[in-house]
């Protein structure tokens, strides 16, 4: 660096400010590169619940936080590859004298649809709610099974 | 609360708590969406923490401080890998400021479904008393 400092003087050395503007550059791309990310993280469809979708070999689960919610609330189907979620959240009435101080949570009507990667056995789904958190266990169809190939030696 | 018939729900990202202290843990912490409603008895104060068991809440009241504090075991089983993945999963934390005196000893919470129901009745004295004005 000092010998920088030294030797970097513009007449002999004229594209080192240049050099320095351009790491420059690269940093702040590098950061807003990175905000980006961070900020966008998850892929939104925008639609409530959020739903996480998880996989193994047999099955795919899909999972969704719906608090207050039971299993008598909803209404799934499945066709082919696609899960269809909806029903409706309800609050039960409270006194009518009560004063708010906070109101965040929200009630309504919901609906959505997913599509899954590949084809499951729509007969041997099974869907249940606990604590607030909707599980639905699809397996997938047997020709969508993955199949282990065993190589053959001559 | 029959204004809210037919609306739909709005997609609403959970909310990550910033530093509420220092995490003992590794792990993301999110605050519960709640309600408080006030009466001439008791504050009750609903709070929305999917995936939270009855045994893993913690509530504390302490300097009319009220802590709320939920963990939330990862429901994915081992073998499981993402295929999208919107929401994540945390323990929840929240902490409120009481200014009413409560009766401490008649706290009564319930956690059904992921929402849980807490009732803080008011003690005697802090209730609101109607003032007969006097005409002479």
């Amino acid at each position: 660096m000092i010998w920088r400092r030294i030797t970097g003087f513009p007449t002999w050395d004229w594209t080192s400010p240049f050099d320095e503007l351009e790491r420059m550059r690269r940093d702040m791309d590098k950061l807003s590169e990175g905000l980006a990310r961070g900020i966008f993280r998850e892929p939104m469809a925008g639609v409530f619940p959020l739903m996480n979708v998880t996989e193994d070999k047999d099955n795919y689960y899909v999972r969704a936080e719906l608090p207050g919610l039971k299993a008598d609330d909803l209404d799934i189907s499945v066709t082919g590859d696609t899960l269809s979620i909806s029903g409706e959240r309800k609050f039960p009435a409270e006194d009518e004298k009560a004063q708010y101080h906070r109101r965040e949570r929200e009630a309504g009507k919901f609906s959505r649809i997913v599509s899954l990667p590949a084809q499951v056995d729509t007969g041997k789904v099974e869907a249940r709610c606990t604590d607030g958190v909707l599980t639905v266990v699809l397996p997938r169809a047997e020709a969508a099974k993955p199949k282990q190939i065993a190589v053959k030696t001559s | 609360m029959a204004d809210t018939e037919g609306k739909a729900i709005k997609v609403r990202e959970k909310a990550e708590v910033t530093t509420p202290a220092e995490q003992t843990r590794p792990g993301l912490v999110f605050t519960p969406a709640a309600d408080i409603f006030e009466t001439d008895k008791e504050i009750t104060l609903l709070a929305d923490m999917p995936g939270v068991k009855a045994a893993d809440l913690n509530i504390d009241l302490n300097e009319n401080i009220l802590t709320l504090d939920g963990d939330v075991k990862p429901p994915e089983g081992a073998n499981e890998a993402d295929v999208i993945r919107e929401y994540r999963t945390g323990k929840y934390y929240r902490q409120f400021s009481l200014s009413q005196g409560i009766d401490q000893a008649k706290i009564d919470a319930e956690l059904k479904d992921g929402v849980l129901r807490l009732k803080l009745p008011k003690v005697e004295a802090a209730r609101p008393r109607k003032i007969a004005v006097k005409t002479s």
